[in-house]
């Protein structure tokens, strides 16, 4: 870790009191930070540090402590070196300041971090709109309790198969309320 | 080091990342239509659902999911070597990306080694990947403007690229040939004279789409000044690959950020300066062809002995130390990265891919389509070079 690395590090510790500082590889260094100052961080990255590319957001279950881990992964292209910003959010009605300011691509993140955690970004653009899952009504999918194949048993089955015509079987799907009668 | 610049202050105007207003659509004036999920003129299975006022797109929503398959989820109950036959579908004109990257992560979090016979084998299959890749991308580009001669003959060049790849790993699109440690078998014998009839040939055919297409009256009229990415837009997108490097942006993460032996490779950074559609296919044609270059050189250059696996582990009781990394390399697209948490068990905590096509499809794509004609959303959506599946994983 370069001695500019060492130098911003110490000056997060002491304005933003960051923790469990990782020097994952030559390249790569995490930290974790509290919530509330972790917008204020990031966006001090970008501006002031040159971390200007934002990587990815994602996201962590650790069921067992009862927390999501996200993490915002943040590019130095003079240095090319990351910094990985890690917040703890509780998974209970789990929240995150939105970040959609900082870069174009972010409320497509939290978009899907709704859809697959069920973590809210009030204010994110479009939170509400479904990312992969159309018409999704179980527990957010990612989410560690979520059993792929007991959901995949139940609404698939693996019982005895049957089929339909299938011309008629899509105009009962298109025009229910007729019966399927597309006149 | 000089003092970092002041970020907002450069990129004031690309930083409004605002959504448009709503229309009216019981106006009357206006129309919505869908272009995808399944149309020819699409890059996979995506569809985007297109406001139009006349003939110009006013609104523009990427919709994906069609090919979800829940990778990241999959991953996450199968133990290390299992997912090998997951990942490599993440990506489907570039499967040898995800293996790489994984077997990669793996290895970094492991304290492994691939011996450097391997990582020569690995190079030489990312390369031939690159290559198969841009010709299918290439036969698509023109496609997208009218031009149907280039994709005969691209998606017919790509299938001898693929036959290399059936000869080398025994598979032609889903390889699961870069294991943890290595890779899985030899070069077989007399690969180094078929690679090369390959190479000449792909060489031919690279002049004679330069011709073609690049010179083509139509082909120039359609992309140049279409798309314009301007620069100021380059990192509050994350834009990456030729999509950045056509902005006059040298970023490769084979220069900048050596991994395997790229350092041991010759090669520049190819940019342009135009950020079109053309200067994005210009610059993908010259990557292509540095492609066969770097080919031919791993053929030249690597060693012909020594292991290809280092000593592992019974991979079926393989447990990992707790750890984090986020491993990647530069694929057709740009950055291409797997993200990655052990927790010393025989499964992966979480495993994140990092796609270029996440950002590049979806905000990125809705920006430019504003206000582009109906008739080059094809071009444009095609010119951005997106795969879908590594958007929803």
């Amino acid at each position: 870790m370069g001695n500019l690395t060492n130098a911003l590090l110490d000056r997060l510790q002491r304005d933003f009191e960051i923790t469990e500082i990782t020097q994952r590889n030559p390249r790569l260094t995490t930290f974790k930070v509290d919530k509330e100052h972790a917008e204020t961080l990031v966006r001090e990255l970008r501006d002031r540090e040159s971390y200007t590319h934002l990587n990815f957001i994602t996201c962590i279950d650790y069921i067992e402590d009862g927390i999501f881990t996200l993490v915002y992964m943040l590019q130095n292209y003079d240095l090319n070196c990351m910094l990985g910003v890690h917040v703890d959010i509780g998974r209970d009605n789990a929240e995150m300041t939105s970040m959609h300011t900082l870069w174009g691509q972010v409320w497509t993140y939290q978009r899907e971090l709704r859809e697959m955690y069920g973590i809210n970004f009030p204010g994110s653009p479009r939170l509400e709109e479904d990312f992969c899952l159309e018409g999704w009504d179980d527990i957010p999918p990612m989410r560690r309790e979520f059993d792929t194949a007991a959901y995949s048993t139940e609404h698939f089955g693996h019982g005895e198969r049957s089929t339909e015509e299938p011309r008629q079987y899509m105009k009962v799907q298109f025009y229910p309320n007729r019966g399927g009668d597309e006149k | 080091m000089t003092a970092p610049a002041n970020y907002s202050a450069g990129h004031s105007a690309a930083l409004d990342f605002s959504q448009p207003e709503p229309v009216d659509l019981s106006s009357g004036k206006y129309v919505k239509i869908w272009q995808g999920p399944q149309h020819p003129g699409i890059t996979g299975n995506m569809s985007l659902e297109l406001t139009l006022d006349g003939d110009t797109i006013i609104e523009c929503k990427t919709h994906v999911g069609y090919l979800h398959r829940a990778f990241e989820k999959l991953m996450e109950g199968r133990n290390y070597i299992q997912n090998f036959t997951v990942v490599c579908r993440i990506a489907v004109p570039e499967p040898a990306f995800n293996e790489y990257l994984y077997a990669a992560g793996l290895e970094e979090l492991s304290g492994i080694e691939a011996p450097e016979r391997a990582q020569w084998i690995r190079t030489l299959n990312l390369e031939m990947m690159r290559l198969a890749s841009f010709m299918m991308w290439i036969g698509g580009q023109s496609g997208a403007f009218g031009l149907y001669t280039v994709p005969n003959w691209t998606i017919a060049y790509r299938d001898y690229v693929l036959d290399l790849f059936e000869e080398m790993t025994g598979a032609r699109i889903y390889h699961m040939y870069m294991v943890p440690g290595g890779v899985r078998f030899d070069l077989p014998k007399g690969f180094d004279e078929r690679v090369n009839e390959v190479m000449d040939g792909a060489d031919k055919l690279l002049d004679q789409i330069e011709r073609v297409m690049f010179n083509n009256v139509v082909f120039k009229a359609r992309s140049k000044g279409l798309g314009v990415i301007p620069r100021e837009m380059i990192e509050p997108y994350g834009i990456v690959g030729p999509n950045a490097r056509a902005c006059g942006v040298e970023r490769d993460l084979r220069k900048d950020e050596p991994y395997l032996v790229y350092d041991q490779l010759d090669f520049d950074i190819v940019t342009a300066t135009d950020s079109d559609a053309y200067a994005r296919a210009y610059v993908r044609l010259q990557e292509t062809r540095q492609s066969i270059s770097l080919i031919r050189q791993i053929m030249q250059r690597m060693p012909r002995t020594g292991p290809l696996q280092a000593e592992m582990p019974n991979v079926l009781h393989w447990k990992i130390p707790p750890g984090e990394t986020y491993v990647k390399a530069e694929c057709t697209r740009g950055e291409y990265g797997y993200f990655m948490v052990t927790d010393g068990t025989e499964y992966i905590r979480r495993v994140c891919v990092r796609g270029p096509s996440y950002t590049h499809a979806i905000s990125v794509m809705e920006k430019m389509a504003r206000g582009t004609n109906i008739a080059d959303i094809a071009g444009l959506m095609v010119s951005l070079h997106t795969y879908p599946p590594e958007i929803e994983r």
